[in-house]
């Protein structure tokens, strides 16, 4: 009822816009355009102006971090090595069925003969043989020994073909035969020692029908030579693949085609494809056998399948000690598995290092919210001071103090609590990384806590101590709930700290108190097992955005404070 | 403060007990120091419990009572260990004459409220021992090793001649050898070179996006801040991998460029997280009243505005300098020999071949971090009284 009675009473009422409303409908800027459009307008202005000030940053921030670490997430699943190093062995493995048991048939080692001949011209083969290695122990001496004799295959067809005729010895005829008229001229014409680009291979033209596979091969080389090797390819010898190719063009071919091609060499060639009928061959799937008999072993040929893909959770599955096994992942055998222990390890050791340092953060909180402000802001010195320490400083510190002759043990020795031959082990194990890091971590337990409790008043204690309550039941009932933000806060930041620690597990932590960092770090500068780094990085990085998450909502990223 | 409760002096009973309990507790460091435990707990309590009789009943001026017992516990503690002893000595001496009269005139009661019951007292007291205890806990590691980096031999433990306070324990040799060495010279060299690029960087940057963040209408504020505090966030070991790829990639890693913008990013969310604080109390409508006068925002900019946000500006590149300053993890993978820089140096120095040379290092670093604490210091009072909030 009242309702439409003060509607009724606004609509008689006079209000002092009713002039203007009843004067020309929406109300105008000074400019003539409506107000709510100005507006608008204006606020949009304001919005650009401010995404432009932020713009610089914000790009600079996503190029040099965020970048960087999409780059790292990419590396975690990234496998392109496999497929690029052996490309027409993981073509003909796709039909390969693990299941059946036997080890693929002559093709896919002929294509494997290809693809190992090529890799170790590029010195690609022991990269990929320790990228495999990862995955199944023993293929990297596998690919290694394969590397060195798949030459001496190749070069059964190159003998032969030499001793058939002198002129397939040559470079120089083969870059006649193979390369385009025009790239020859260019390249008689090139002179090697000037800085001028060295002319870049052509194949000639229809030759390719003729003999693909030789083109293939021939093609490869040449590019290698040019580009990888920088070397001149007039003063080179091809590859002794050429020669194996070049037995399988000719033996396909008929003969007469030849007569086609109107080149120095067509003779040649004609003359070969005659003879290459009682050449001998080799039987690759024999030969890889004689160099290592794994090349027998099905499961080398299904991790160099399950590889295949160029992307792989392969990284992620051995993060977390698993394996891709002959149906689906499965757990590694047990004295295999380390990442799980060091992933449980990092966490336990972080909640210890959390828990010490809210016990001895808290009182210390206490003390400096309750205290003068005088006497407060001395003792925050005590905090702030290792607060603004260098890291380094500090884990020194912890370093020297800590050692079998450190200082601690020294004094324990000289007060007689332990004796001179048993010295406390303090370093170089989970105690050391535990006193160093709830030492270097604990100003950033004290610092929000300490902002949480300087907001509680002093008076509720006492109100609660003046109703009956013992100092117990005042503290646990009414102070305690009041400071758990801070604690909230405080233990959020220690424990995302913590789990990402590197410095001083290393130099404090010795082989029993380092964290999975340590192992990240490990991964990518030593064993260079860059993907598995990236994977467990990845991990970390999940579990540190989720707790950063929390803390976002708990506490609000804006209002992280810095040195109180 | 001043005394909340009236006080008055205490029975013999309590202070000579406690006094003996204390005593009994030096007892037994100094007797099983010497060799025999349960005798040094024996002979302490008696021994202080009577030094508290004699200093109570017998001697009447606090002052004489006080320098007496200072100076016989010092030649007793001279007799047993020499001049290490006279500082034991000295210092239990003070305190013991400090404890027996705080007790017999129940000073101890005189700054806390009058209502607390005994054991709140004794509460009090234990609290601000145990506090005391973590205080001594977080400054002792930078208190160790000052004086270890006067050693005169290469220890890393207080020598016997460093406790007598004989002048040959003590050298400036680990001084010498950081000046005089190479390596750690080219450090330092590297340290300078790097650290003001990147927070030139992260400070010109960071100002103006904080400005731009602190505008009442700004767009997708959350995720822009989230992105822009993330590099604080992220595990450095994840960064400096990350880094490390992509720099590779595109040619920046091991060089000079790529460390530097590696640190400036590093620094960003300091500088990002003070302005933006000494931003929350901005009055607006000061610049407003600079383009009234006919201003131009570009003047309004560097005569109105930088000036009041300026303690933040440089308390944030404060920061940003000392994280690149004592930043190591990245710079370990990003850099390369050429980029060596003074924590990168005292890393391998701690992991290989530990020389004393680092604790010089260390306690120059200290000597840094101290000027810089009280900067900050300085520029927080500054700022709030820019505000006009009042100093804390």
């Amino acid at each position: 009822m009242s309702d439409v009675n003060d509607a009724t009473t606004a609509k008689t009422a006079p209000t002092p816009d009713d002039g203007l409303k009843i004067a020309d409908g929406p109300v105008l800027a000074a400019d003539g355009t409506p107000l709510k459009k100005s507006l608008s307008r204006a606020l949009r202005v304001q919005k650009l102006r401010a995404l432009a000030l932020v713009a610089p940053l914000l790009i600079f921030v996503l190029v040099t971090f965020i970048a960087p670490i999409a780059d790292m997430l990419f590396r975690s699943v990234e496998n392109e090595i496999v497929s690029e190093t052996l490309p027409r062995t993981t073509d003909l493995l796709a039909d390969w069925d693990a299941e059946s048991g036997t080890p693929p048939g002559a093709p896919v080692f002929k294509a494997l003969f290809k693809d190992i001949f090529e890799a170790q011209e590029a010195k690609l083969h022991t990269r990929l043989g320790s990228r495999l290695n990862y995955e199944l122990t023993g293929v990297s001496s596998l690919f290694r020994k394969s590397g060195r004799k798949v030459e001496d295959m190749a070069e059964v067809y190159q003998d032969q073909f030499e001793k058939l005729d002198r002129f397939w010895k040559k470079g120089e005829n083969w870059n006649t035969l193979m390369g385009s008229d025009a790239w020859n001229a260019d390249m008689a014409g090139w002179d090697p020692k000037s800085d001028d680009k060295q002319p870049k291979f052509e194949l000639r033209d229809g030759i390719d029908v003729f003999l693909p596979a030789t083109s293939e091969s021939f093609a490869n080389y040449a590019k290698f030579t040019q580009v990888e090797d920088e070397d001149n390819l007039a003063k080179k010898d091809p590859w002794a693949l050429v020669y194996s190719s070049l037995y399988d063009d000719l033996q396909r071919a008929e003969p007469v085609t030849f007569a086609g091609l109107k080149v120095a060499g067509a003779a040649e060639l004609s003359e070969a494809a005659s003879a290459v009928a009682d050449f001998e061959t080799v039987n690759f799937a024999e030969a890889f056998t004689k160099i290592d008999k794994d090349w027998q072993d099905v499961e080398v040929w299904r991790t160099i399948q399950a590889y295949s893909p160029r992307y792989t959770n392969g990284y992620f599955l051995n993060a977390i000690d698993m394996q891709k096994g002959a149906d689906g992942p499965e757990m590694r055998p047990e004295n295999q598995q380390i990442y799980l222990t060091l992933f449980w390890r990092t966490m336990v050791m972080s909640i210890v290092i959390t828990v010490s340092c809210i016990l001895l953060g808290y009182p210390v909180a206490w003390l400096l919210a309750n205290l003068p402000a005088r006497t407060a802001n001395l003792l925050m010195i005590l905090v702030l001071l290792p607060f603004w320490t260098s890291l380094l400083v500090r884990t020194s510190a912890w370093k020297v103090m800590l050692q079998h002759q450190g200082v601690v043990n020294e004094t324990l020795v000289w007060l007689g609590i332990v004796a001179t031959d048993d010295r406390l082990a303090l370093i170089n194990n989970q105690t050391g990384t535990i006193i160093a890091m709830t030492h270097i971590l604990l100003p950033f337990m004290i610092l929000p806590l300490y902002s949480v409790m300087a907001t509680v008043p002093q008076t509720y204690l006492r109100a609660a101590k003046s109703l009956g309550a013992t100092n117990w039941t005042a503290f646990w009932r009414v102070y305690f709930p009041q400071s758990v933000p801070g604690i909230g806060a405080g233990s959020i930041l220690v424990f995302i700290l913590s789990i990402g620690y590197y410095i001083t597990p290393e130099i404090v932590g010795g082989t029993s108190g380092t964290f999975i960092s340590n192992r990240i770090a490990y991964h990518i500068s030593s064993s260079l097992n860059w993907g598995l780094g990236a994977a467990l990085g990845a991990i970390l990085l999940a579990a540190v955005l989720l707790l950063y998450y929390a803390y976002d909502k708990i506490v609000g990223i804006d209002n992280v404070k810095l040195g109180g | 403060m001043a005394a909340l409760t009236p006080i008055s002096r205490t029975k013999p009973v309590f202070y000579l007990s406690v006094v003996a309990a204390f005593g009994a507790l030096a007892g037994l460091f100094v007797g099983t120091a010497q060799g025999s435990g349960p005798l040094g707990i024996v002979i302490g309590a008696i021994a202080m419990a009577a030094v508290a009789f004699v200093l109570t009943t017998v001697i009447s001026n606090e002052r004489v009572g006080r320098l007496g017992l200072m100076l016989l516990m010092a030649i007793a503690g001279w007799m047993f260990g020499g001049i290490p002893g006279i500082v034991v000595g000295l210092a239990f001496g003070w305190f013991f004459a400090w404890l027996s009269y705080w007790l017999y005139e129940g000073r101890y009661r005189a700054k806390v409220p009058p209502y607390l019951t005994g054991g709140q007292v004794l509460w009090h007291y234990t609290f601000r021992v145990i506090c005391g205890a973590i205080f001594i806990f977080l400054i002792t590691p930078i208190l160790v090793v000052m004086p270890l980096s006067f050693n005169a031999e290469n220890f890393f433990t207080f020598t016997p001649e460093m406790l007598r306070f004989d002048p040959a324990g003590y050298s400036l040799k680990h001084y010498r050898d950081f000046f005089s060495n190479q390596d750690w010279q080219n450090a330092v060299r590297n340290s300078i070179r790097i650290a003001p690029a990147a927070t030139l960087l992260s400070v010109g940057f960071g100002t103006l996006a904080a400005i731009g963040l602190s505008q009442p209408h700004m767009p997708f504020r959350r995720v822009i801040m989230a992105i822009l505090i993330s590099p604080m966030i992220v595990p450095l070991i994840i960064s400096a991998a990350g880094m490390y790829f992509f720099y590779s990639r595109i040619g920046l890693q091991g060089t000079y460029l790529g460390v530097v913008l590696a640190h400036a990013a590093l620094g960003i969310p300091f500088v990002i997280i003070t302005v933006t604080a000494t931003l929350v109390g901005f009055d607006n409508s000061l610049t407003r009243a600079a383009a009234n006068m006919g201003a131009s925002p570009v003047r309004t900019f560097f005569k109105v505005q930088m000036p009041l946000i300026l303690p933040g500006v440089i308390s944030g590149g404060l920061f940003a300098f000392i994280t690149s300053f004592d930043e190591v993890v990245v710079v370990l993978f990003v850099g390369s020999a050429g980029q060596k820089t003074l924590p990168w140096q005292m890393f391998t120095g701690l992991r290989e071949q530990i020389s004393p040379t680092i604790l010089a290092v260390a306690t120059l670093l200290v000597g840094i971090s101290i000027c810089l604490l009280t900067t900050l210091e300085f520029l927080r009072r500054r700022s709030e009284r820019l505000r006009g909030m009042s100093p804390s």
